[in-house]
């Protein structure tokens, strides 16, 4: 306890962050170069066609973040509307089981229900500021489409949002949620019409579209400078927490946690970590049916290091470096790529990355729900999980009263048809108590 | 010490067409498409025809530059197992024809492969070269010096949305031709040429020597006359492919190959 308390009173100093969106460009030791590059990872592995327009992103939004106008209106816009921010919770009954103090950061209480709306308004108002009129997206199981067909709602822009023909039968709910806010939903049949064949569509149509439309992707992945822009609009979540921590219990946490899929909500609450050596950083992939199985979606611990949608990151491919498809019931974590960043911090060993499999994590959710009335994401629930494994060891270390932060990214109004087979809730069903149960359970 | 390739390259093609007063027509085709014996025998027949240098497309699961003809046309080889090994042996089959006969591919695949690696499987199947439409020169530092130590073609791509000094970079990083990428979208034939593509060829040529090919969206004789007044190269993939995709058959398939390469050939020849 003394070490920790020495190192959050020098630490609390340095930090300024804390109200709302808690935004800045950092530069930092663990920030990419003036390229892109993370260490080894990251770059642009594009067509040249597409070079001109992320180099005007670049520029455009590193003046947006230099400009006390823009920042403050992004600020404004993400307190009054977004509902930033999020509440910092200490979760009792969850604490009981982890065998640390676990502190929820609630990004499931914002607008859209996750952080991803943080990453949106951002880009949206960067959008405005660059004088574009159309802005295009792509989308998995369709929370980054819903939260770009509500910035664009918000900002009156015309929105496109590209999403694999099989997420949209599976996710027919959030399409029509986008079409609500008045987006087009293009339901992507090519390659294996899932996350990552929106992706390819989307560039395509940015390829043909560029002079008046922005692209705003979904996560911390892709080519320079979208890890990094993306960073910069999600790294209010650690931001906020880390102040939130010290304020309420005077030191920094001993370690945070989240969920990896792009990792757009893991590099927002990583980055204002990163610079305590103290703090321990993990990364909770999604396991699949398991790492040592072909039915996965961990990159870092179950792929390699390969090019894929504009960056050098950790993929899954073939030995001929074709992709292969990922694998997760969770669609927000179901990619074969990750943020690059992620890839460097974890070659250089500053956050470490552990796989949860589906069952870990559907454990998680209800176990969640039944002791504290909170219904995650399944993406969430991955990180959840992770704090349960993480949690003894913790208590091993440092004590009972170790504090472990872990970001609730997203809530699981979603996931309820997922939930529902998973656990055998249908009203028709006959059981009661369907949580494990061995007749209704699908896991056997 | 590396061999060097002594398969011809598309100096040779240039060569021939400049000696005729005509621009190069450069065929594309997806290996393995409609299967590897199919799309050997279709690159042959598209030589046979008048097409002067091949380019050999290594399917790929994100084809983030490609439209949906070659999208499915790659797809569909892919499907049928078609995987580098595959693709370096129909090169070898191609350049026996004697056409130079490139490899355009996404880039993750040469480095999964070795890029080292590759270039060596290039070398002794007597290829021509890579086109790399998702690898810019900046990033190209190992082909580059892989490609520069064998001899082979090193052919990038500039668009109409790239400033002067990026097109000056990487025309001069590129040995056999630079691909210029004429309209701002994927490939695909398009029923009237770019706009785009005049201007670009000439900022092109005022930064290098090395001969100028045009790409993206011709389909007939007549735009490759068009194209063929200005730039040195005429590149054709879409249509080739239709020709394929379309075919109740592979006979009729062929036929229909052989007579788009041959509409495209008197093209060329004409410069209209």
């Amino acid at each position: 306890m003394t070490t920790d308390e020495t190192t959050s009173t020098t630490t609390t100093t340095a930090t300024t962050a804390g109200t709302a969106a808690g935004l800045g460009v950092a530069h930092g030791a663990w920030d990419a170069d003036e390229n892109g590059w993370f260490g080894d990872f990251g770059g642009r592995w594009i067509p040249e066609a597409l070079v001109a327009a992320l180099e005007e992103l670049t520029v455009a939004w590193t003046e947006a973040m230099a400009d006390e106008a823009f920042r403050s209106e992004l600020d404004q816009v993400g307190r009054e509307y977004a509902g930033l921010p999020s509440p910092l919770y200490e979760a009792r009954a969850l604490s009981e089981k982890a065998g640390v103090r676990v502190l929820l950061k609630r990004e499931d209480l914002l607008h859209t229900g996750a952080h991803k709306i943080r990453n949106v308004l951002g880009q949206a108002l960067l959008t405005k500021r660059m004088g574009k009129k159309r802005v295009i997206a792509e989308t998995g199981a369709g929370q980054h489409g819903v939260a770009s067909a509500t910035a664009a709602a918000f900002f009156g822009l015309d929105c496109t949002v590209y999403m694999g023909a099989v997420d949209t039968r599976r996710q027919a709910l959030n399409v029509a949620r986008m079409r609500l806010l008045g987006a087009e939903v293009v339901p992507v049949e090519s390659g294996s019409a899932t996350l990552k064949d929106a992706i390819n569509e989307a560039m395509r149509d940015w390829v043909a579209s560029v002079d008046e439309t922005a692209y705003l992707f979904g996560t911390a992945a892709g080519p320079h400078p979208f890890p990094s822009l993306v960073q910069s609009f999600t790294r209010g979540i650690g931001d906020e927490a880390r102040a939130q921590c010290l304020e309420r219990y005077g030191r920094l946490p001993h370690a945070v946690a989240a969920c990896v899929g792009g990792g757009s909500n893991a590099i927002g609450l990583f980055t204002a970590f990163l610079d305590d050596p103290d703090v321990a950083v993990w990364g909770y992939e999604a396991g699949g049916d398991g790492v040592d199985t072909d039915r996965h979606a961990a990159t870092i611990v179950g792929g390699g290091a390969g090019v894929l949608h504009g960056s050098r990151t950790m993929i899954l491919a073939d030995s001929d470096g074709q992709t292969v498809e990922s694998h997760s019931i969770s669609a927000g974590l179901d990619y074969p790529g990750v943020g690059p960043q992620h890839a460097h911090l974890a070659a250089t060993g500053r956050a470490h990355y552990e796989a949860v499999t589906d069952t870990e994590a559907m454990d998680a959710l209800a176990l969640l729900a039944r002791s504290e009335g909170i219904i995650p994401a399944i993406e969430s629930a991955h990180a959840i999980a992770g704090a349960l494994k993480l949690g003894p060891r913790l208590a091993a270390e440092h004590g009972p009263d170790a504090l472990l932060l872990v970001n609730l990214s997203g809530r699981g109004d979603k996931d309820m048809v997922t939930a529902t087979r998973w656990f055998g809730l249908d009203p028709e069903a006959a059981t009661t108590d369907p949580v494990g149960d061995p007749d209704t359970d699908p896991r056997g | 010490m590396s061999a060097v390739t002594t398969g011809r390259t598309m100096a040779d093609a240039f060569a021939t067409a400049h000696a005729e007063d005509r621009a190069v027509l450069l065929g594309f085709l997806p290996a393995g498409f409609p299967d590897v014996e199919t799309s050997v025998r279709a690159m042959t027949a598209m030589v046979e025809a008048g097409v002067d240098a091949i380019e050999v497309g290594l399917p790929y699961t994100d084809p983030v530059l490609d439209g949906p003809v070659i999208q499915a046309a790659a797809q569909q080889a892919l499907d049928g197992g078609c995987r580098t090994a595959e693709v370096l042996q129909i090169v070898q089959e191609v350049a026996a024809t004697g056409a130079p006969t490139l490899v355009m591919t996404y880039w993750n695949p040469v480095l999964a492969h070795g890029v080292e690696r590759f270039a060596d499987g290039l070398v002794a199947g007597g290829g021509a070269g890579l086109i790399t439409p998702d690898l810019t020169p900046d990033h190209g530092a190992d082909w580059i010096a892989a490609a520069d130590e064998r001899g082979l073609d090193k052919v990038f791509l500039v668009a109409p949305s790239s400033t002067d000094a990026r097109v000056a970079t990487t025309a001069q990083a590129c040995r056999g031709f630079v691909y210029a990428a004429a309209v701002m979208g994927v490939t695909g034939a398009r029923t009237t040429t770019s706009s785009l593509a005049g201007p670009l060829v000439a900022r092109t040529r005022a930064a290098t020597d090395t001969p100028v090919g045009v790409g993206l969206g011709v389909s007939n004789g007549d735009q490759a006359a068009e194209v063929a007044s200005y730039a040195d190269a005429v590149i054709v993939g879409s249509a080739f492919v239709r020709c394929l995709l379309d075919a109740p058959d592979t006979e009729s398939g062929l036929a229909a190959l052989r007579d788009t390469a041959a509409d495209l050939a008197e093209g060329v020849r004409r410069r209209a």
